[in-house]
């Protein structure tokens, strides 16, 4: 038997392969085995219904954040139109389903490559355009897709919308919140695994380089703006995905959703996750989705017990506020993320109970 | 000569037909609006070959090798290289045809260890494509572990070892300069173009980059290009030189020449730098 490695006391790799691999220890992949195992096998068997759901808007949501992460935490450009992207995702999924009636797998890869080519289209800027400059073409991009959201309504349904009926994969009816957890999941896990698989293959090192020096990049061979363009498209493939899946979950859906304040909320994700973290986008995710659910629980709360109109009308832009300082707060006390929190506190449990 | 530090298999296992480098440029012509930067500059560099171009401060150096490594677009004026007419290619491009540079300001990249740096020039020579890396499919494993090996031995080459993990960041000025070395000789160049590789290194770091560069040029064939102030260093290393001067070439050939040349001795004086 292969000798097994807890601890990475110094470095005894023997192989270059080893070096290729995701986890550096046994103990690595022992975690992961157990986190599988929990959230395959326990978690959505104890959980409530209500943090069922919540779960797994955490898992939708999560795919859209690590596909962001990747155009915005590796390769540097940013963009606001991630919450259109999305929704296309989603009104892909929604209409394929319900006038096409296409089976629910192929709806998702369609949605995945419609929103990578609309992401690729609303990229062409980055050619010229840097920073700030970006942010406002994809801010303009955003506002076109709202657009067509709304008034193509032959399509989309306008604001009333689509409803998307009964989805099944493999005789199993997705209308039930458990089933659709694993699907989720099952999704997140793999859309995860290509991301870690592209960070350490040529494409992650040159979006990295790109992001890190363009000039240089461009030196080491690597044609920049194709490379801005394919980020662009992985990372709207990955909003798509997300967007058809939400479709699938929510089984309706109105413009209303994939505004601008979704576009924030992306970026607030993997901000406060960790920029260029992978673990960090599901940080953030599930910071940014349950900082959600305790406020909107709390606005309720407020409201019941304040009855009065002036006190609802104080509290209701609590969640902007909260949300807003929430992320500042994180800036300036930590700007690598919930990601190097987690790093932390991990290194100093590997040395316990000698944390000198 | 040959070379004892081991014999990176890149370079021993190389074709002449990868090793050809014929540069060629002809009338080169480059203004920044008023400035003229460089004026109907010829010159030619042939396989195998390690020519100097010196010149005093602001004589159009760098900006010459930007034009050749595709930086800057000349307004008049042609490069040719190995036949082809490279003039209006893209600096990624042209590293992919053969030529990888160093740069005169190190632009590595210092929050990456001095490995990932040089992983990124083995970016031309990946030959999968964005599925199977994502799906990161046996034969892209079997690429990288080979890509890990080259790079390990031009780490021997260059005696990196003791840092090939460190962030390039937290590397002395004079060893950035070699890892810079490292990262252009990992695209594999048919042509390396280096410029001022010992502006601020110390007398025995300038010893071991002398060292490489011959051994490159003499035991490996490597056609290299430099870009020196140091007279001292140019004189015993390259057989060729050429002076620019206020953008125009004054003057070319054996170090002996052109040290006693009477207007590249009146461009120095000019300047503050002395000819030793
Ligand atoms: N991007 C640019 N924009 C405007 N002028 C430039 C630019 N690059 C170079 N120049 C000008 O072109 C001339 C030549 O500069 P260059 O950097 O090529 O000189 P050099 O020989 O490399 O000098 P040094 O020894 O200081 O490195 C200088 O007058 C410089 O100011
Ligand atoms: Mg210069």
């Amino acid at each position: 038997m292969r000798k097994l490695r807890f601890h990475p006391c110094g470095n005894f790799k023997e192989t270059y392969e080893e070096e290729l691999a995701i986890f550096e220890t046994d103990f690595g992949r022992l975690w992961m085995l157990i986190g599988i195992v929990l959230l395959f096998g326990v978690i959505p068997f104890v959980s409530s219904p209500y943090i069922l759901y919540v779960l797994n808007i955490i898992g939708i949501y999560s795919i859209a954040a690590v596909g962001l992460n990747i155009l915005t935490g590796y390769t540097g450009q940013i963009s606001l139109g991630h919450g259109a992207f999305f929704g296309v995702g989603a009104y892909t999924a929604a209409i394929l389903a319900s006038k096409a009636h296409s089976p629910f797998l192929l709806s998702l890869l369609a949605a995945g490559v419609m929103t990578a080519a609309v992401g690729f289209i609303f990229g062409l800027p980055s050619s010229r355009l840097k920073h700030l400059y970006l942010l406002i073409a994809t801010l303009a991009g955003q506002f076109i897709m709202e657009y067509v959201f709304v008034n193509w309504e032959s399509m989309t349904g306008g604001a009333e919308g689509i409803v998307v009926m009964g989805a099944s994969l493999f005789g199993l009816d997705l209308g039930n919140d458990r089933t659709f957890y694993f699907v989720i999941f099952a999704f997140l896990v793999l859309m995860i695994w290509i991301a870690v698989n592209l960070k350490r293959t040529r494409y992650g090192r040159a979006f990295i380089a790109i992001r890190d020096n363009d000039r240089a990049a461009e030196g080491m061979g690597i044609p920049i703006f194709r490379y801005k363009l394919l980020s662009f498209a992985i990372s709207s493939f990955y909003a798509g995905l997300a967007g058809a899946l939400f479709a699938y979950f929510t089984m309706s859906i109105t413009p209303e959703p994939f505004n601008l304040w979704l576009s924030i909320e992306f970026i607030a994700m993997i901000i406060i996750g960790g920029l260029g973290s992978i673990p960090g986008s599901i940080f953030g995710t599930a910071f940014i989705v349950i900082l959600n659910e305790l406020l909107s629980h709390v606005t309720e709360y407020l409201m019941n017990v304040g009855a009065s109109e002036g006190m609802a009308i104080t509290i209701a832009p609590l969640r902007e506020f909260v949300f807003g300082l929430a992320i500042v707060l994180f800036i300036i006390y930590e700007p690598k993320g919930i990601a190097e929190v987690w790093r932390v506190v991990r290194s100093s449990f590997r040395l316990w109970p000698f944390s000198y | 000569m040959k070379a004892f530090r081991g014999e990176p298999s890149i370079f021993a296992s190389a074709q002449p037909e990868d090793r050809r480098a014929e540069l060629e440029v002809k009338n080169l012509t480059l203004k920044f609006g008023g400035i003229t930067a460089l004026s109907k500059i010829d010159l030619s560099v042939h396989t195998g070959e390690l020519v100097a171009i010196i010149g005093p401060n602001g004589a159009g150096k760098t900006s010459l090798l930007n034009c050749i490594t595709g930086y800057y677009k000349p307004q008049e004026g042609q490069i040719f290289f190995n036949g082809e007419n490279i003039t209006r290619l893209r600096t990624h491009h042209l590293t992919k045809l053969g030529i990888g540079r160093t740069y005169q300001n190190i632009e590595l990249f210092p929050g990456m260890t001095v490995l990932s740096n040089m992983l990124l020039a083995r970016h031309v020579h990946c030959h999968y494509n964005a599925g199977r890396a994502s799906l990161f499919l046996k034969s892209v494993r079997k690429e990288e572990v080979r890509h890990r090996k080259v790079l390990e031995e031009l780490i021997d080459f260059l005696e990196m070892q003791s840092i090939r993990k460190k962030l390039v960041g937290s590397l002395p000025y004079g060893m950035r300069k070699r890892v810079e070395l490292g990262r252009a000789l990992s695209l594999e160049p048919k042509l390396l173009i280096l410029d001022e590789p010992f502006a601020g290194m110390t007398l025995e770091e300038k010893e071991d980059m002398v060292r490489f560069l011959t051994e490159l040029n003499e035991a490996w064939n490597q056609t290299t290009i430099l870009v020196e102030h140091d007279m001292s260093v140019v004189m015993s290393i390259s057989k060729r030189v050429i002076v620019l001067d206020f953008g125009v070439k004054i003057a070319e050939g054996p170090p002996e020449f052109v040290q006693k040349h009477p207007q590249v001795i009146k461009a120095y004086l000019g300047d503050t730098a002395t000819i030793d």
